[in-house]
């Protein structure tokens, strides 16, 4: 940062200045400054909800932004619509693979999609001048490809080639990249880097947005960590200090005060030998009663299939598990929650809520077995477990036969909640619980899941570092789907959490 | 404009709005959710008032009688609609079930309960391939159940040679077929109760109201019920609540084919024979009742109770029309207005439709 700011201004290919967006109530972005160089890599960071996409969804104007400047080589910078952005040079590959190929076609034709589109294009199709044009955009990029193949039968990573050949055939001076390996092996990620590589000696200026720390240490020149809608840090120079950027990325809570940390007591769930992925390495977790343990680490590294297994909704490559002293292998989500292993899943749209029932039977969804007599559901009973949860958690609603989908995003993540506390579990497991959470109701029930973690293991997994140390008497660190470290929630050596969050320590024991 | 006069503005414009946004919506909210209750209480009235002998009870039974087998396949289309999906191929069960029976009692001489049983089978049987083909061969329901029904077109017509089935016709083998449809058989499409009129009420009537008793009590008091709307509104949800999402999806579409080939049992009782040409407009007809069902008391989703009430609103409608001398061709068109009207209530004015 410490460089003259006359210096960036002349250089810069993309400067940012002041960016702001909100979506309704939400600040997404709240002033974010922002300078891409030519000829360098710039890596953005961030959590979940950080506002990596919508920065990215602003670059390339899917949406509009409320407020700030964008200078390109100096001019300003306002395309009003996606193909107005391509024309000036700012070209983006979406997370979704797909979205940047059209799968039904050959790759001739996907390199040379766009040119269908431009005003010079004529009535009909000419084969042989496509195959021409897609030969020249191939070469220029070193892509070595069957042109006549259909996407559909290429890889993913070669997909992911051709959806940036296809971006650079527009000759870009600034290419954005969002999680681009987030679907690719490490090898199809090389082929990738070898790729940008070259187009960073070409003077492309581009922004690389990841979770993958291999990625970053392989590509950045400059790391922009994002949070809460603001630049947190950035760091340049010959060494990057990628702990700095984690930090500043995950934040770090100073005062612990709020927590009492608990002693481990009796064991509930122990884990033995687990792997889950081929070639991960193999761990061992053993959960206690009264006890909430954390576990940390990077989007990707396998937390929520961590918790998937757990929950019996995905089979490990090996190890076994013992439940209050007797084996526990569930053959599917129902088998778990007999045995009281109850997961709070993540993304709560997709896999928590049903929009068409109403609250009280949100919260009885699981239990209706032991609620029904003769299979015939008693809607006394649901109505009041639906009442005693909307007192404990404080849900706002009229009553507990409102829809929920009038309830706001907070309520409804407590009528999640208060489904899974309103029958007792052995072991609650909750992924990502506070996501799209606003701060209240994420105390609200952070503070009930303390007060009533007697009786239960509780295992939380999250990426916020603030919530972590919120909720936690142990955290657990993980990484390339395995544990590699273990702190107490008291006096945590934060240096050596966020270096074992990083992958830098832990590998090898 | 300043800022102050803006908000002055904003203040003036919202100042009389709320209080007039709150009755129209209420008054909205009325309409959706009494709109076609009332609708058809005023088709009743109307065509009471304008047509003598419509407010009759042989005619209400027989607006009944005359709904009781699409009314019935709607019931049955109904669970697959409450576990998200679609069943195309009701009306051909209906007819191989009509096919089938007919098949068993003509020709193979068999008695009343084999050729009903027989009938329930097939109902088993395409439901459990439908479900299969869907769950685990992943073809979308429209597509599978669609495939389904031209299969079973198809298959109806080989037995014998794709002619009409009655006593006295000619085998693929020559011989002539002997057999008769069973007194009892045919008492379950002609025979009436006495109910305060002597000889009022069909049998048909009496399976269509148990049947629509049962599945609405199903649907909507018991679990497995419950479950079925889970995994119609998110099954992914269900899952993670321990649903077992296949056997469910599975079970919908057995409902849909049991309850199908009961209305081909009905069929084939009313008809006296196998009629090859018969069940044209059945899949239409019960399809639309279903839909029709979404906007009673603006449930905007499949519900038992409006499935029936949109299978009677639609015999109102023609019975109506009918004794006031429409012509049997504008049935059709009446019939299609009818469900475009209420898809408009379901999706477009009802609050969870804008979702």
């Amino acid at each position: 940062m410490g460089r003259g700011e006359d210096w960036v201004v002349e250089n810069a290919a993309f400067r940012i200045e002041g960016l702001r967006k909100s979506f309704g109530p939400v600040q997404v972005l709240d002033g974010v400054d922002l300078t891409l160089r030519p000829g360098s890599v710039t890596v953005l960071m961030g959590a979940n909800g950080a506002g990596k996409s919508t920065l990215v969804k602003i670059v390339s104007a899917v949406h509009p932004r409320d407020a700030g400047r964008i200078t390109l080589a100096g001019q300003p910078y306002a395309p009003a619509s996606p193909a107005e952005a391509i024309r000036a040079g700012v070209v983006t590959v979406h997370q979704n693979i797909n979205d940047g190929v059209v799968a039904g076609l050959d790759v001739a034709t996907n390199l040379t999609l766009d040119r269908l589109n431009g005003s010079g294009a004529g009535f009909f199709f000419n084969p042989r001048r496509v195959r021409r044009q897609a030969r020249a955009v191939a070469e220029r990029m070193g892509l070595r490809l069957d042109l006549k193949a259909e996407v559909s039968a290429l890889t993913l990573a070669n997909r992911q080639l051709v959806a940036i050949a296809r971006a650079m055939a527009h000759e870009p001076k600034v290419l954005i990249l969002d999680e681009p390996t987030s679907s690719l092996s490490s090898a199809e990620a090389d082929r990738l880097f070898e790729v940008l590589d070259r187009l960073r000696a070409n003077g492309v200026a581009i922004l690389y947005i990841s979770h993958r720390m291999s990625d970053i240490r392989r590509l950045a020149d400059t790391i922009v960590a994002l949070r809460d809608g603001r630049v947190s840090g950035v760091f340049e120079g010959p060494a990057l200090d990628y702990e700095g950027a984690v930090d500043a990325m995950l934040g770090k809570k100073t005062s612990l005060d709020a927590v009492v940390v608990q002693d481990a007591s009796d064991p509930v769930l122990r884990v033995d030998a687990l792997r889950l992925a081929p070639g991960a390495r193999p761990f061992s977790l053993t959960l206690a009663d009264g006890e909430i343990v954390v576990v940390t680490g990077l989007v990707g590294v396998g937390k929520t299939a961590l918790a998937e297994t757990l929950f019996g909704a995905r089979a490990p490559i090996g190890g076994t598990m013992t439940l209050d002293g007797a084996a526990y292998a569930p053959a599917s989500t129902r088998r778990a929650i007999e045995r009281g292993v109850f997961l709070i899943a993540k993304e709560r749209t997709e896999s928590g809520v049903v929009p068409d029932f109403n609250l009280y039977e949100n919260i009885s969804l699981p239990f209706l077995k032991r609620l029904s007599s003769f299979g015939v559901a008693n809607r006394g009973r649901e109505r009041a477990q639906a009442r005693a949860q909307i007192d404990s958690l404080g849900i706002v609603c009229r009553t507990e036969r409102d829809d929920l989908q009038t309830l706001s995003g907070g309520n409804q993540q407590k009528v999640v909640v208060g489904r899974w506390l309103s029958q007792s579990a052995r072991v609650l497991i909750l992924d990502e619980p506070f996501q799209g959470v606003d701060i209240a109701a994420r105390r609200d029930i952070a503070s009930k899941l303390r007060a009533s973690a007697r009786g239960r293991a509780t295992l939380f997994f999250l990426t916020e570092l603030d919530e972590v140390f919120e909720v936690a008497d142990r955290i657990l660190v993980m990484s390339e789907h395995t544990l590699v470290g273990e702190h107490r929630n008291s006096g945590v050596d934060s240096q050596r959490l966020l270096a074992e969050i990083a992958g830098r320590i832990g590998k090898a024991a | 404009m300043t800022d102050e006069t803006k908000r002055d503005g904003a203040f003036a414009a919202s100042g009389g709005r709320p209080a007039r946004v709150a009755t129209t919506t209420a008054a909205l909210d009325i309409a959706i959710k009494y709109g076609f209750l009332a609708l058809l209480a005023g088709l009743i009235v109307f065509f009471s008032v304008m047509s003598t002998g419509f407010a009759s009870a042989q005619s209400a039974v027989f607006i009944l009688q005359s709904v009781s087998i699409t009314g019935i396949l709607a019931l049955g289309v109904t669970a697959t609609l409450v576990v998200g999906g679609f069943d195309l191929s009701i009306g051909a069960v209906a007819t191989t079930a009509m096919m089938a029976s007919a098949y068993v009692m003509v020709v193979l001489r068999g008695d009343a309960v084999s050729a009903t049983l027989a009938c329930l089978a097939i109902g088993v049987i395409v439901g459990l391939l439908n479900g299969f083909l869907i769950v685990y061969m992943r073809v979308p329901d429209l597509l599978a159940t669609l495939g389904m029904m031209f299969l079973l077109v198809g298959l109806q017509r080989i037995p014998t040679e794709g002619r009409s089935i009655a006593t006295g016709m000619t085998l693929p083998d020559g011989s002539v077929a002997t057999g008769k449809f069973s007194p009892g058989f045919l008492a379950l499409g002609r025979h009436r109760f006495d109910l305060v009129v002597p000889d009022l009420l069909p049998v048909s009537v009496v399976v269509l109201l148990t049947l629509a008793v049962l599945i609405w009590f199903f649907l909507e008091y018991t679990r497995f019920g419950r479950l079925m709307y889970a995994v119609g509104s998110n099954a992914r949800a269900a899952q993670l609540a321990g649903t077992p999402v296949n056997a469910y999806r599975i079970g919908a579409y057995v409902i849909s084919g049991v309850f199908a080939s009961i209305g081909g049992v009905m069929l084939a009782a009313r008809l006296g024979r196998g009629d090859i040409a018969s069940g044209n407009n059945l899949l239409l007809d019960s399809v639309a009742a279903a839909l029709i069902g979404y906007a009673v008391l603006g449930a905007s989703k499949p519900n038992a109770f409006g499935t029936a009430i949109g299978s009677l609103f639609v015999g109102v409608l023609l019975q109506g029309l009918t004794m006031m001398n429409a012509p049997y061709y504008t049935q059709d068109f009446v019939k299609g207005a009818v469900l475009v009207i209420a898809l408009v209530f379901t999706f477009a004015l009802s609050k969870t439709g804008k979702r």
